[in-house]
């Protein structure tokens, strides 16, 4: 099963991605999506040695929710810090955001979902991968944005993947 | 109906629109580059993301037609965006020595991965 399905996971993605770039759904698609996630994986799987298992899978969409309202929130807050503040008043400055989080690809969501969101951008990560370097555009308080993204993101992040 | 339709497509639009603007204006606005970097990352996601919605709905409801490219298209955008930023910003950090004196410290003394070339004999991660 391992040999001939390395990951699983991606063969679905991979099945579904295709279904949406021919834009319909029908058996033969499906089928033809399904041969390429098998044939894909199985071809490219020396370059994929890591198996990064999701512990619970289901608070993936309580996390892409809360993502989501926050882009949303973080929109708007931009757009009133551009439109009606002098960049030069802008109070900007790096944060060190230590982690928590061991897994790669966790701190990958984390760094994604940080630039998404409120007025953050992820500038760089420790060399030994225990922090994160946050850009904020407007923050009075380093430690309430570090406790935010800690509370908010790392920890629903946590239990995802480890 | 149809006119509701084509009332939540168009302020969807214009919403998009709106974000998408706000973001080049502060593209072009704000003072430095890293400042710089919040209104492209921020601003269009939202704004192509309501475009993305508006046109979506458009298909659906008005030709009959249900449409899966904006899903990829937001999908390749979230994980894109991300990462552009990311390398300008380590670009911007490895290239400006007033700014790598201000900047805080990592825990452990570990130092920032852009300014800390890996060492031979670290082990591979």
């Amino acid at each position: 099963m391992a040999r001939f399905l390395p990951h699983p996971v991606l063969t679905v993605v991979i099945a579904l991605v295709w279904l949406a770039l021919v834009n319909t759904v029908s058996a033969g698609h499906l089928l033809l999506g399904l041969a390429l996630g098998v044939g894909i994986p199985w071809f490219t799987q020396d370059y994929w040695p890591g198996h990064p298992r999701l512990k619970r899978p289901l608070k993936i969409v309580e996390y892409g929710l809360v993502v989501a309202w926050d882009i949303l929130v973080s929109n708007v807050q931009v757009a009133y810090l551009v439109l009606f503040r002098r960049g030069e008043s802008l109070r900007s400055r790096f944060v060190s955001v230590p982690l928590d989080l061991r897994t790669p690809e966790a701190v990958t969501v984390l760094a994604g979902t940080i630039t998404l969101t409120p007025g953050t951008v992820s500038a760089d990560l420790a060399a030994d991968g225990g922090a994160i370097l946050v850009h904020c555009l407007e923050a009075d308080d380093p430690d309430a944005v570090v406790a935010g993204i800690k509370q908010r993101y790392e920890r629903r992040l946590k239990e995802i993947f480890e | 109906m149809a006119f509701a339709t084509e009332l939540l497509v168009s302020a969807l639009i214009l919403i998009g629109a709106f974000f998408l603007v706000v973001g080049s204006f502060g593209l072009a606005k704000l003072p430095d580059l890293m400042r710089r970097l919040h209104g492209p990352t921020k601003a269009t996601t939202l704004g192509i993301g309501a475009l993305l919605l508006a046109s979506m709905l458009y298909f659906l409801l008005v030709r009959g037609a249900p449409s899966l490219h904006e899903i990829l298209i937001s999908v390749f955008l979230f994980l894109t965006a991300p990462v552009t930023a990311h390398m300008i910003a380590k670009a911007h950090i490895l290239r400006d020595g007033a700014l790598q004196n201000t900047l805080p410290e990592a825990p452990d003394g570990a130092g920032w991965a852009t300014l800390k070339p890996a060492r031979e004999d670290a082990p591979a991660a």
